[in-house]
């Protein structure tokens, strides 16, 4: 019973996590309607069967604003989760890896970094380098990584000197090899439950951003930006602020769901 | 433990050493420089640029900067000259503090009340209800919570002001949408903690020496919740500061908060980096006071250390 619950946590989040990817991939592909393109005929319109979610102040389908919006934090979201994932197990299986100045030192700076609030690089990030994604997701890896190295690292320590791992190393096997083929699978799971956090973590900042003036610049649509837009006439039309904001919400929640579930598959295979 | 507090300190130090050094390159980098709006001529400009010193090396910049910064003094707001950051940070301070104190006060109180109820509770739609609050709590962002909030009581049913005033309604709103997220860890820490400390032999002691429900929760339990939610404050720190920015300026109360969102709208680059470094000191000395803190009550957690 205890297992049959903690996977429908899992299920759930996957399933509308899910969803709300393909709506975010296909909406913007096969609508009739444009992202940016003004319509003065269509300004304020409340949700219809042509705009599903209505129009804004400009005659733009929300519809597609928002899924397209979706489709930038997916974006942001899952591309700093793999460039953290795969720069954080490098650095924390080097740092395992090589002998104990080298390490320290190395952790030590990840210890450095890890400790300045990341919302303030990824604001000076996009004051520098322009309000897009890749600003913002550059300002995501700077600290995203240093979780993950430190699983990585802990497990590098634990499992280089045991049997299986010398074996390999006498049948001739390189240290890159029995990195991957045998100490990274050990990892695996929590390296994965820390990156599942941090994509929901990023779509949170992206969104935060826009929100501020300083994410995606309009008119590209961004969650954020098209809440803060829709702030001016929430008395008027809320459903201009609803629905983007819906969204962003159950994006975060799905993903925070599939990042618990998967702590829970864990802690379950662990004490099995 | 001496060992262990020349190390956390050093960290610190040098983390706030790298803080200045990003905010101060990276705001550099910023092409154009900052008398290119002001109507001058050529001659007058490389005057001007050389009285400021932006035609010595980088490096030398960065140190004086980091001298004057050490000092205190994060130079003069570019928007409103007459004004030092300085002056700024202790003007708007207060307000920042005292939001975010009471988020946090809130945040505890409700956090662990509601945590230990999750378990106790016997009916499993409060169960459920709780847990469920607390995935939308931490799935939910800061900014907008307090716009749906606005929307509810404020649009809505008029019941609470939605934009700053110096009454205490007006604080009830931005308090409750700091809170919210904290609330929800601290809620599921607590599940968790008060589960695991329940099945423990001195519980099963003290209940059957016929000791009541209330004094073992608040005599012995509770005292092994506190240390993990004391090691909590830092990130919680980091979190109602720049949880801040967002409330704050949606709710117009005059804190750092919306001071920074501002300086930002602005471009106002020096405010910009004084209020960076500002409150990166401030959480990374929060970090240090509480690991420092945490390692003198829990022999545990520096002896970890130490063996290492």
């Amino acid at each position: 019973m205890f297992l049959q619950k903690k996977n429908k946590m899992l299920k759930r989040g996957m399933i509308l996590f899910c969803i709300l990817a393909l709506l975010a991939l296909f909406v913007p592909l096969l609508s009739p309607w444009s992202c940016t393109d003004m319509n003065a005929d269509i300004r304020n319109m409340s949700p219809n069967l042509q705009h599903f979610f209505g129009t804004d102040k400009f005659g733009r389908d929300l519809f597609v604003r928002t899924f397209y919006g979706a489709r930038i934090s997916l974006l942001v979201g899952i591309l700093s989760a793999l460039i953290n994932g795969i720069f954080g197990i490098c650095y924390g299986g080097f740092s395992g890896y090589s002998g104990k100045v080298v390490d320290i030192l190395l952790m030590r700076v990840a210890d450095i970094i890890s400790s300045i609030p990341s919302l303030l690089y990824v604001i000076l990030f996009t004051l520098v380098f322009g309000a897009n994604e890749m600003s913002i997701i550059l300002g995501l890896c700077i600290s995203g990584w240093i979780e993950t190295a430190r699983i990585v690292r802990g497990e590098v320590i634990r499992l280089k000197n045991r049997e299986f791992c010398i074996a390999a190393g006498l049948f001739g096997k390189g240290k890159l090899y029995i990195f991957f083929q045998h100490i990274l699978p050990n990892a695996a799971g929590p390296v994965m439950i820390n990156l599942t956090f941090l994509v929901p973590q990023a779509i949170f900042t992206e969104a935060f951003l826009s929100f501020m003036g300083v994410g995606i610049s309009p008119p590209k649509a961004s969650l954020g930006s098209l809440i803060q837009f829709s702030r001016s006439q929430m008395q008027t039309y809320p459903y201009q602020m609803i629905f983007p904001t819906l969204i962003l919400v159950l994006f975060i929640v799905s993903m925070n769901l599939i990042g618990e579930g998967l702590k829970n598959m864990e802690k379950v295979r662990e004490e099995e | 433990m001496i060992q262990y507090m020349i190390k956390r300190i050093v960290i610190g130090v040098l983390s706030l050493f790298v803080l200045v050094g990003i905010t101060f390159f990276l705001t550099r980098a910023i092409p154009g420089s900052p008398f290119e709006s002001s109507n001058v001529s050529g001659e007058v400009l490389e005057m001007m640029e050389n009285e400021y010193g932006l035609n010595d090396p980088v490096i030398v910049q960065y140190g004086t900067y980091l001298l004057h910064v050490i000092q205190g003094d994060f130079g003069y707001s570019y928007e409103n000259p007459s004004q030092s950051v300085t002056s700024i940070i202790a003007e708007f301070l207060p307000v920042t503090i005292m939001t975010g104190g009471l988020a946090l006060l809130l945040a505890i109180v409700t956090g662990v009340s509601f945590g230990i109820w999750m378990v106790v509770s016997k009916q499993k739609i409060i169960q459920r209800a709780l847990f469920s609050g607390t995935i939308l709590g931490t799935g939910i962002p800061n900014f907008v919570l307090a716009l749906v909030l606005i929307f509810v009581f404020g649009v809505k049913f008029h019941w609470l002001p939605v934009a700053g005033g110096s009454e205490w309604e007006s604080y009830i709103l931005p308090v409750c949408s700091l809170a919210i997220y904290p609330a929800s860890v601290i809620c599921r820490m607590t599940a968790h903690l008060y589960k695991e400390e329940m099945k423990k032999e001195y519980v099963v002691l003290a209940k059957a020496k016929g000791m009541q429900w209330e004094r073992i929760v608040w005599k012995h339990v509770l005292r092994h919740i506190w240390l993990p939610l004391f090691n909590y404050l830092g990130s919680a720190a980091a979190f109602l500061l720049t949880g801040s920015f967002a409330i704050e300026s949606i709710f117009t109360i005059p804190g750092l908060g919306s001071q920074f969102v501002h300086a930002i709208s602005n471009r106002d680059y020096t405010l910009i980096m004084g209020l960076t470094i500002f409150m990166g000191t401030v959480v990374i000395s929060i970090q240090v006071l509480v690991d420092l803190l945490g390692a003198w009550i829990d022999p545990k957690i520096r002896r970890s250390y130490e063996g290492q």
